[in-house]
């Protein structure tokens, strides 16, 4: 059944569009004003002002890799980030653990990991999609190098900014 | 006076016109136009680029509020790579940025922009020192003071739709193309009730001469505010109506002519990703930039000049007495134009753009008949008052 | 599907409502799938026995109604009545029979698949993240199809071992078993090698190997294919890249003559592994080991990746252009009497063909002309005693002598004694076939075709780099005379170029009057209308499955 919405019946004054847009100046005007007179301030003005200590917990920086509170790197190579991944950001070469190994157990882990930042549109997919809560967006907004190759953070790097992240996974400690 | 002389005075007012005043005054139009928006978006605009004095081991930079963007502006457009599209039709390519910028300067010749200015005391000791023994009189502040000069407007700016019509052809690309024949159905519409509007004003100044336009305006008070002084007659206050539609017609068409909002439509981002000049770059996108500002600039002068009393201001004398007052009429004049143009900005960022019927419709149907009526009106009321 | 044999009876069965025939000694999974009605199940497996031990099958079943003295009751439609069984059934150890009735998605069935679902969780790990089953594993696919969302279990879970290694290319994670024993029944039914089975009971139960043997079988990596979970894995394949990265390319195996249906996965341009696809003609849905990892030279070091002159004595690499010509010189200025062509039945129908236009171009001699016979011990399962895919299109090319091989002996003799001065070899090793390197120094021309740089290389004068069977397209002929094709799955490296192309390039250096071949249907195009056996034919028309030619 088609909704039919009424055209409103505009009165003579309302059709000369005049006292709407007088209205619309004044109004702008106002703004104007204001912000001229500084009474509007709401531009940080950003290298100077930072809000860093303002930003929520959900905020969605640089993706980084994260360890668990037993120094055992989280990730193992399950390749789903790389898959969700809409700009494919994330390249990983997956690997075994080695016997030897104190995590031998996991059997499997992330070779190399590298994010190429240039590329990343922080999504957050990533994060959303690690069944082993290895992959965190920090906060690190301001992510800056000369070239592409500089802007492709490899594992060793991911680990820096992510660091230490406790909790949750239990599946490959021995309470299981 | 000596012709050579005439000639070197019209040249040197010409390219003080152009360079000194009004390429200046489009690029701080753009910078105005940025940071008025940015105020009325209660956003702060352009407020860093000043003098890099870093660069030269200082501590700081000198900011001054972001006035030297425009000369970032200038840089960078000029810097930019110069991209001619290979699909283009090159000959009219070229040709329609200047097509679109000449128009609009062209328009300033016959603009009064003050009354007279002697320049005597200066001039005099130059000439003698160099052996020579005479003095320029009082410089009518008007590069050419020619007596149709309200016709030769409405000549000239109607050229300024080839530029437009050209750039959207030429382009070869279906954006720029729709934008041209917007532009150019536009421009014809709205020149129809531009022209018509301003018959009144000939109707009751008797005259083409926009000088003497001005001068009839010192002497009657403004045509759109006409209760200064020497008391108040009802005869004036009757003609004041007429005067009036066609001052509200004259605005709304001056904005449809220069393309500003709300009657975009040729340029119209949303719809034309950059209309007519979607295909362009660099340099000869900075032309059609000029040319945009600068028929703002005429747009506003020649307001300033028909109904807003020119370069007349209550109390201060015209170019008669001394030169100082004659270049204090060239400020008035240019401090009335700003007022104008801050005027288009805010209703820029005030209105939305109109729907390409409903902006045909206006033209046509409402601005049309209202100014055909308007003249009719004033012929009444002279024909009653006489 | 084949023809409704006269002499099996049709049997009228109901499917969820709908009247269907099928010939008696039909499974009732299968009657459902041939109705369009998929029934999940695990244990099931068209080419092996059924022991119907995992119950996901579960349908429900019913017979006729019947009167006292035994006849169906009809209903309105004229046809049986069913009288439903109370309790679900498996679908795949029973046949379908005349009047029976199947449903297949009723709340019963529903609910038996739930609950089936849920007991096999039990103790199932969950290592999705690290499987490498996941993504193809029909446990996950099931779990979302008909899986609860959340556990009940609140137990621990058995623990079982992980990571055992169970043969050479195969690994067992016990933990993820379902214990399904399809892996077993392969071993004994098809490998007819019975090392598998179960040990322990109950939520203990094991798959283990026999004691003192491994799962080191020819055809051990279809256990690896046939394990519906990640138990089972290949050692190769283990961790290298998740399964839905893997673009998929229909091709053969070119390891004999048997030619096996393959999938070949790669993702950028990377070989990861290969799968055996079904094929009633050919290999059922079975490959050998050996075939299923010869695409491991692929990736060797020593590929070579851009054509080769020797100038003066100084080996540069070359563009090609420079390399064709050359060889065309080369090949061009030893009298035709004195030139011997050295092709191999691992090339593709398309090759052999140019290559036997080039012996007519350049004179060879057809006592010249022979391929590398290769032979090992048929196993009487797929693996062929002719080791060479192509031995039947080398002969229909008129590349191979009628004895295969046999004009080789010859040949390494005429280079010895200096007879011969030029020679042309096509994919493959002089040493292979009788020629030691010394006399390969003498030559006075000595071109060769090759993918892989092996030492008597060294001596060529012009070395022409070309792909490998997973790099190619063209066709082949398999020892039953079955046309099959291959396909490009993965770009050759650097400079080296399809083997087809570069032989036409030097088959239009040697001789202009050569028609131009763009394309590789164009090739096949010409051979069609030059060979009987392969008359009226394309390359698209040999499809995926292939097609046997009329010739013997
Ligand atoms: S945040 Fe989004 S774009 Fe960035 S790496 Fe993660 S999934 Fe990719
Ligand atoms: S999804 Fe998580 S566990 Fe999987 S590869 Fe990415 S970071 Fe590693
Ligand atoms: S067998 Fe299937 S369900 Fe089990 S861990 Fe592997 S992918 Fe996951
Ligand atoms: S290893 Fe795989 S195929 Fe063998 S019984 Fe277990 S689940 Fe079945
Ligand atoms: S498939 Fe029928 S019981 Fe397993």
């Amino acid at each position: 059944m088609p909704h039919i919405i009424p055209r409103p019946k505009l009165t003579f004054a309302e059709k000369m569009y005049l006292p709407a847009i007088l209205g619309g100046l004044v109004i702008t005007l106002r703004h104007f004003l204001r912000s001229l007179f500084g009474q509007t301030r709401i531009t940080l003005q950003y290298p100077e002002q930072k809000w860093d200590e303002n930003l929520p917990a959900h905020y969605r920086g640089a993706p980084t890799l994260v360890k668990d509170e037993w120094d055992r790197e989280r990730c193992v190579a399950c390749q789903l980030c790389e898959f969700i991944c809409p700009p494919r950001a994330i390249t990983i070469t997956p690997g075994e653990l080695p016997a030897d190994s104190r995590w031998a157990k996991v059997e499997k882990y992330p070779e190399q990991f590298e994010i190429d930042m240039t590329r990343c549109i922080y999504c957050g997919m990533c994060e959303e999609v690690c069944p082993e809560q290895a992959i965190f967006l920090r906060k690190d907004y301001a992510i800056t190098g000369l070239s592409r190759a500089e802007m492709v953070y490899d594992k060793k790097k991911l680990y820096e900014i992510g660091g230490v992240m406790d909790g949750l996974v239990n599946k490959w400690n021995d309470l299981k | 006076m000596d012709i050579w002389i005439y000639a070197i005075v019209s040249l040197v007012k010409t390219l003080t016109i152009i360079f000194v005043v009004v390429l200046p005054m489009v690029s701080y139009t753009v910078y105005a136009e940025r940071r008025v928006s940015a105020f009325i978006q209660d956003r702060v605009g352009p407020n860093r680029v000043g003098i890099p004095l870093t660069l030269f081991g200082f501590k700081e930079d000198v900011k001054f509020h972001g006035l030297f963007q425009p000369f970032a502006d200038a840089l960078k457009l000029l810097l930019k790579e110069d991209f001619t599209p290979a699909h283009v039709n090159k000959f009219y390519y070229w040709l329609a940025p200047a097509l679109a910028m000449i128009p609009s300067l062209l328009v300033l010749a016959v603009i009064p922009f003050g009354s007279t200015l002697d320049l005597d005391f200066l001039v005099t000791p130059v000439a003698k020192m160099l052996g020579f023994d005479f003095g320029l009189g009082p410089i009518p502040m008007v590069i050419a003071d020619v007596d149709i000069g309200v016709l030769f407007i409405f000549a000239i700016t109607s050229l300024g739709v080839y530029g437009i019509t050209l750039a959207g052809w030429s382009s070869n690309s279906k954006y720029p193309f729709l934008g041209g024949i917007r532009s150019c159905s536009q421009m014809i519409s709205y020149e129809l009730a531009m022209g018509l509007s301003v018959v009144p004003v000939f109707l009751v100044v008797g005259t083409l001469n926009l000088s003497q336009i001005v001068e009839f305006q010192c002497a009657n008070g403004w045509l759109v505010l006409p209760v200064w002084f020497h008391g108040l007659d009802w005869k004036q206050v009757a003609l004041w109506v007429p005067l009036l539609i066609s001052f509200v017609v004259f605005l709304i068409a001056s904005f449809a002519e220069t393309n500003r909002l709300p009657f975009d439509l040729p340029e119209a981002e949303t719809e034309l990703v950059g209309g007519y000049h979607t295909e362009y770059s660099s340099m000869k996108f900075a032309l059609f930039f000029l040319g945009e500002y600068s028929a703002m600039i005429a747009a506003s002068s020649v307001i300033v000049t028909l109904f807003l009393g020119g370069w007349h201001f209550p109390g201060i004398p015209d170019g008669s007495a001394g030169w100082f007052w004659g270049l204090a009429n060239v400020v008035t004049f240019f401090a009335k134009v700003a007022c104008v143009l801050f005027f288009f900005i805010w209703i820029r960022w005030t209105l939305p753009r109109f729907r390409y019927d409903q902006l045909m419709k206006i033209g046509w149907i409402y601005l049309f008949e209202i100014a055909l009526v308007n003249i009719l009106l004033t012929a009444g009321l002279l024909v009653a008052f006489s | 599907m084949s023809q409704p044999n006269p002499e099996i009876p049709m049997l009228n069965v109901q499917i969820d409502g709908t009247w269907h025939q099928f010939p008696k000694g039909t499974r009732v999974i299968e009657a459902c799938r041939q109705a369009g009605k998929f029934i999940p199940h695990y244990c099931y497996h068209p080419r092996l026995s059924s022991p119907g031990n995992c119950r996901m099958c579960m349908v429900e079943m019913g017979m006729p109604r019947m009167t006292p003295d035994r006849k169906p009751v009809l209903g309105q439609d004229g046809r049986p009545e069913i009288a439903w069984m109370p309790r679900a059934q498996i679908s795949c150890a029973q046949d379908v029979a005349e009047g029976m009735g199947v449903r297949t998605d009723s709340p019963m069935v529903r609910e038996c698949r739930t609950g089936v679902m849920e007991f096999l969780l039990i103790n199932h790990p969950l290592d999705c993240p690290i499987c490498d089953q996941a993504g193809e594993c029909r446990l996950q696919e099931f779990s979302v199809e008909f899986g609860r969302g959340g556990s009940r279990f609140l137990d621990e879970k058995v623990k079982k071992p992980k990571n055992v290694t169970l043969g050479p290319r195969v690994k067992l994670d016990d933990e993820r078993c379902i214990l399904c024993s399809r892996c077993i029944r392969f071993m004994k039914e098809v490998a007819k090698d019975d090392v598998l089975g179960f040990v322990d009971r109950g939520s203990f139960s094991t798959l283990t190997c026999h004691p003192d043997r491994m799962l080191d079988s020819n055809y051990s990596l279809n256990t690896v294919d046939l394990c519906p979970v990640g138990a089972l894995t290949s050692s190769d394949f283990r961790f290298k890249m998740r399964v839905w990265f893997l673009k998929e390319t229909r091709s053969i195996c070119t390891g004999c003559a048997t030619g096996c249906n393959t999938v070949i996965g790669s993702r950028e341009h990377k070989l990861y592994r290969q799968t055996p696809r079904e094929n009633d003609a050919v290999n059922q849905s079975w490959m050998c080991d050996a075939g299923r990892l010869d695409f491991q030279g692929i990736d060797s070091l020593a590929r070579l990746a851009a054509p080769r002159m020797t100038v003066d004595g100084d080996r540069t690499t070359a563009d090609w252009t420079e390399a064709i010509a050359a060889a065309s010189e080369k090949l061009r200025g030893v009298a035709a009497g004195q030139l011997a062509l050295i092709a191999s039945a691992r090339m593709t129908n398309e090759e052999l063909f140019l290559a036997s236009k080039l012996v007519r171009s350049l004179g060879v001699a057809s006592e010249h002309v022979d391929v590398l016979p290769r032979t090992g011990e048929a196993d009487g399962i797929l693996l062929s005693a002719d080791r060479n895919p192509n031995t039947r299109g080398a002969l229909l090319a008129g590349i191979a002598s009628s004895v295969p091989g046999s004009n080789l002996p010859a040949i390494a003799e005429g280079i010895r004694s200096g007879r011969i001065k030029g020679l042309l070899v096509l994919r493959e090793n002089p040493a292979d076939c009788g020629i030691p390197e010394t006399d390969l120094a003498k030559l006075e021309a000595f071109v060769a075709v090759e993918m892989l740089d092996f030492s008597p290389l060294k001596h060529a004068h012009v070395v022409l780099p070309s792909a490998a069977f997973a790099e190619k397209r063209g066709s082949m002929v398999n020892g039953k005379g079955r046309l099959q094709r291959l396909n490009r799955a993965v770009n050759p490296p650097g400079l080296a170029r399809d083997d087809w192309e570069i032989l036409r390039d030097l088959l239009a250096a040697v001789d202009p009057a050569t028609p131009a071949f763009p394309q590789i249907e164009d090739v096949f195009h010409d051979m069609a209308a030059t060979i009987p056996a392969f008359a009226g034919l394309s390359l698209g028309k040999i499809g995926d499955a292939g097609l046997a030619l009329n010739q013997p």
